[in-house]
């Protein structure tokens, strides 16, 4: 998305011009900007299947015969004339015989302004797998309660879940608020309410937005009819100027996907950019080789480029022959992503065998596959929010933290410094299905994840302890970085005493 | 394409076209990053090409994402004998232009048992001709992975389908035992016999299509445009009456009129709609106004409610 193109909306949006549309208006045509991926999360008793249907409706994303079809199928009209909704949503012909909604479903739909994708996910039992599957890629979370019973603790589950995926802005869609008589003060109080919630897990982009989905206020037409009091921002003109995430602050990562050599005079590495950005000249680094290269032109079908950023599929090439392969990551010299052999992570259970300590997973991350033992830490308890002090399994639906280790060197960023480079799945090597998605939190040290940048470790050893330490090649190495001094353990033991009380 | 290029001729000659909108761009990048995905990681992929307007954008994103490389897998037309001739002119003429590896196949009980769309019903035909002869052809071929033009706002099923949509060694879809897809992370591991249909337009509307064909100047099969030609009215369709296979029924006769094809299949099977847009430009224009989803054209999703998720489940596309 262009900075201009969010300017320009803001500023029409601010003027008040784009609040409604036509009935008559015709299918859109969005040039502008990226397409927004959202999730939504509530249940049916919520009106979700109601508002995705709003949405679709009054975006005129459903047509005349599937239309039709839905009236033929449900033979029933709620009072406004309207389809049952639910019906154009729950797709599959076994969801429909047991009334329940199963998986996650990917609706479509347009405005001038821009268009979008929602992970529809069901708001039951099996939630936690499903809305972290949509909510991986969504950029916004859209949080539904019936304006009548407020915040519920699924509320909490599901914001929780959300902010673990690492979604920043929330919208909290007051829902049937026709049938709270249009109060004010009720809408004050839960939206109070949820923007504690969410200070209080990191997100701090929050709008509240009064609604009826089944009358079509303040979804994408305004409510003012009903609710003067309201001077806020409908349902879509939020997603209109909501952002889209953008790797481009980070340093350049493109995780190779193949090698194109078409001939003998060309060597290409193809794939994704996954953060920062690349021009012909830089200095790039292969991991985990470490080696050293310079790009020498960046190919795509089209032209060739003078730079590409993060989200484009290019095609690289390198000034010198080096060793790149398949699971290879090229980064930019300057700002690198950690390499290692042990790093910590949270991540969500999706199958029923849940996550076993010690079981050897295949985990995929980019385009690299290697061979990774999972020993859970602890675990979330979404009913409070608060992790437990220790856990050895996770069962499905759970999140946890994890320690993971690598046989082979790994290469990864901080899932909150780049989503793409920091997000992994996990698969049972004896079935084959994906049974964790997973998001790194940090690289863990040998000496127990204590490294931070820039600080420096007190530690008191057994003097034959220190002699072996200093022994090694890892500590000869940097010998001149080290302070060490010869002390009795009582010292020792009042010295350390005296730094921490 | 040669297979060895100049280093000062890497452009490609069209570099003077508009450069595409973030939103189609990201659309593009995504699809690019499947194809290469899917074809880095399985031993013998190919691409169902059904030689219509989604297959037309799925073949050129396929040559983009291999440039400047050839298209590493196999083209399969899955043909029933009973396609619009201009189809068949159209696909041939693409396989010779860009270089491409095809494979044709029809189900040999299509001739054996003369199964056609008129005697056996579209339900039947489709389930012989299309899925039967689909597996048919991905068996023979041994092929572990395959391409398809699919998107998930073309029909109801199809939103909950994977972009790596898995399917057993009797090419089953299970709706209910999907792998969960995060991020752009797909599991491509599958035991032999098994193989995985990859969708990389899972993302695009129709909308999107027709103007990526419209920004890419992606050529298409004429019927998409709207010509003076014959046809027959029959079960609310507008059939086009130029294959002498289609006889007229009782009280039927063949009509005149400007007529084009949203989508396009077996002609017995599609019908055209009334329209005066003969080139791209009036076609999105006459989209942007349509208040009738693309599929209505089509007599196989009419057949029953939940139709598509039945022949998915069978190994339909």
């Amino acid at each position: 998305m262009t900075v201009s193109a969010i300017a320009q909306a803001a500023a029409e949006a601010s003027t008040g011009s784009v609040t409604a549309f036509p009935a008559n208006e015709t299918a859109r045509v969005p040039r502008d900007t990226r397409p927004l991926r959202l999730i939504t999360c509530g249940s049916v008793d919520d009106g979700k299947s109601t508002l995705i249907g709003r949405l679709l409706w009054d975006t005129k994303a459903v047509k005349e015969d599937q239309a039709a079809t839905l009236r033929r199928d449900s033979g029933k009209q709620n009072d406004l004339g309207l389809p049952d909704f639910a019906l154009l949503l729950d797709g599959l012909q076994a969801e429909r015989e047991q009334g329940i909604t199963i998986d996650v479903a990917y609706r479509y739909f347009a405005t001038d302004k821009r268009s979008f994708i929602v992970a529809d996910t069901p708001g039951h039992e099996q939630y936690t797998r499903n809305m972290a599957t949509g909510a991986s890629t969504a950029d916004l979370a859209v949080l539904l309660v019936d304006a009548r019973t407020g915040l519920l603790e699924q509320t909490r589950r599901h914001a929780t879940i959300a902010s673990l995926m690492g979604i920043k802005q929330f919208v909290l869609a007051v829902n049937k608020f026709d049938l709270v008589g249009y109060d004010r003060a009720r809408f004050d109080q839960i939206s109070h309410e949820f923007r504690e919630l969410a200070l209080s897990l990191g997100v701090r982009q929050i709008t509240a937005i009064p609604m009826s989905a089944l009358k079509g206020e303040n979804v994408v037409y305004d409510g003012k009819a009903s609710m003067p009091w309201y001077d806020g921002q409908t349902l879509v003109e939020v997603l209109e100027l909501a952002t889209v995430r953008s790797a481009q602050t980070v340093g350049f990562r493109l995780p190779v996907q193949r090698v194109s050599r078409p001939g003998e005079s060309f060597r290409g590495y193809q794939g994704t950019v996954a953060g920062g950005s690349v021009k012909p000249g830089d200095s790039v680094v292969i991991l985990p080789s470490g080696m050293v290269a310079n790009v020498t032109k960046i190919v795509t079908f089209d032209l060739v480029r003078n730079a590409a950023v993060a989200g484009d599929a290019i095609t690289l090439v390198l000034d010198r022959q080096v060793d790149v392969s398949r699971g290879d990551m090229i980064v930019s010299l300057e700002s690198k992503p950690q390499t290692g052999l042990a790093f910590d992570a949270q991540l969500v259970a999706l199958q029923s065998d849940g996550i076993q300590p010690g079981k050897r997973y295949w985990l995929k991350s980019g385009s690299r596959r290697q061979r990774v033992t999972v020993e859970p830490s602890s675990q979330l308890d979404l009913k409070s929010g608060k992790w437990s002090h220790h856990t050895e399994t996770l069962a499905m639906n759970a999140i946890g933290k994890v320690h993971l280790a690598f046989d082979e060197q790994a290469v990864f960023d901080a899932y909150e410094q780049n989503r793409t480079t920091g997000a992994f799945i996990l698969i049972d090597p004896d079935t084959n299905n994906t049974v964790a998605g997973g998001m790194i939190t940090a690289k863990r040290s040998s000496l127990s994840g204590i490294h931070t940048e820039d600080s420096r470790v007190l530690l008191s050893l057994p003097a034959d302890l220190a002699d072996q330490l200093m022994a090694t090649e890892l500590f000869s190495a940097r010998r001149e970085e080290a302070d060490i001094r010869r002390i009795s353990a009582g010292k020792a033991a009042e010295v350390l005493d005296g730094i921490d009380g | 394409m040669p297979s060895t290029l100049p280093e000062t001729e890497l452009h490609n000659p069209q570099t003077t076209k508009t450069p595409l909108d973030p939103h189609l761009k990201a659309l593009e990048n995504e699809a690019i990053h499947i194809f290469r995905e899917v074809a880095a990681e399985f031993d013998k992929p190919v691409m169902l090409y059904s030689v219509g307007k989604d297959s037309s954008v799925l073949l050129h994103l396929a040559r983009k994402a291999f440039y400047p490389g050839r298209v590493p897998f196999p083209l399969l037309h899955v043909n029933t004998g009973w396609k619009f001739s201009e189809m068949i002119a159209f696909r041939d003429e693409t396989v010779k232009k860009y270089d491409l590896d095809f494979i044709e196949h029809i189900n040999p009980r299509g001739t054996a048992e003369n199964v056609t769309p008129f005697s056996h019903g579209s339900a039947l035909f489709t389930d012989i001709m299309k899925t039967e002869g689909l597996r048919q052809a991905l068996d023979a071929g041994g092929f572990d992975a395959a391409f398809g033009g699919a998107r998930r706002d073309e029909e109801a099923s199809r939103a909950k389908e994977r972009i790596y949509s898995f399917r057993t060694p009797e090419h089953r879809w299970d709706p209910r035992a999907q792998r969960p897809e995060l991020w752009n992370i797909y599991n491509g591991m599958i035991r032999k016999g098994e193989s995985v249909r990859a969708f990389p337009l899972s993302n695009w509307t129709e909308v999107d299509i027709w103007r990526y064909i419209q920004v890419e100047d992606i050529p298409l099969v004429p019927l998409y445009y709207a010509k003076e030609r014959p046809y027959v009215e029959r079960d609310g369709m507008m059939i086009l009456a130029e294959d002498p296979r289609l006889e007229l029924l009782p009280g039927e006769k063949v009509q005149h009129g400007s007529i084009r094809f949203r989508t396009l299949g077996d002609f017995p099977l599609t019908g055209a709609i009334p329209s005066q847009a003969t080139n791209l430009e009036e076609v999105i224009a006459e989209l942007e106004i349509a208040t009738v989803s693309e599929r209505q054209g089509r007599a196989i999703d009419r057949d029953q409610s939940g139709s598509m998720e039945k022949k998915k489940r069978e190994g339909y596309f």
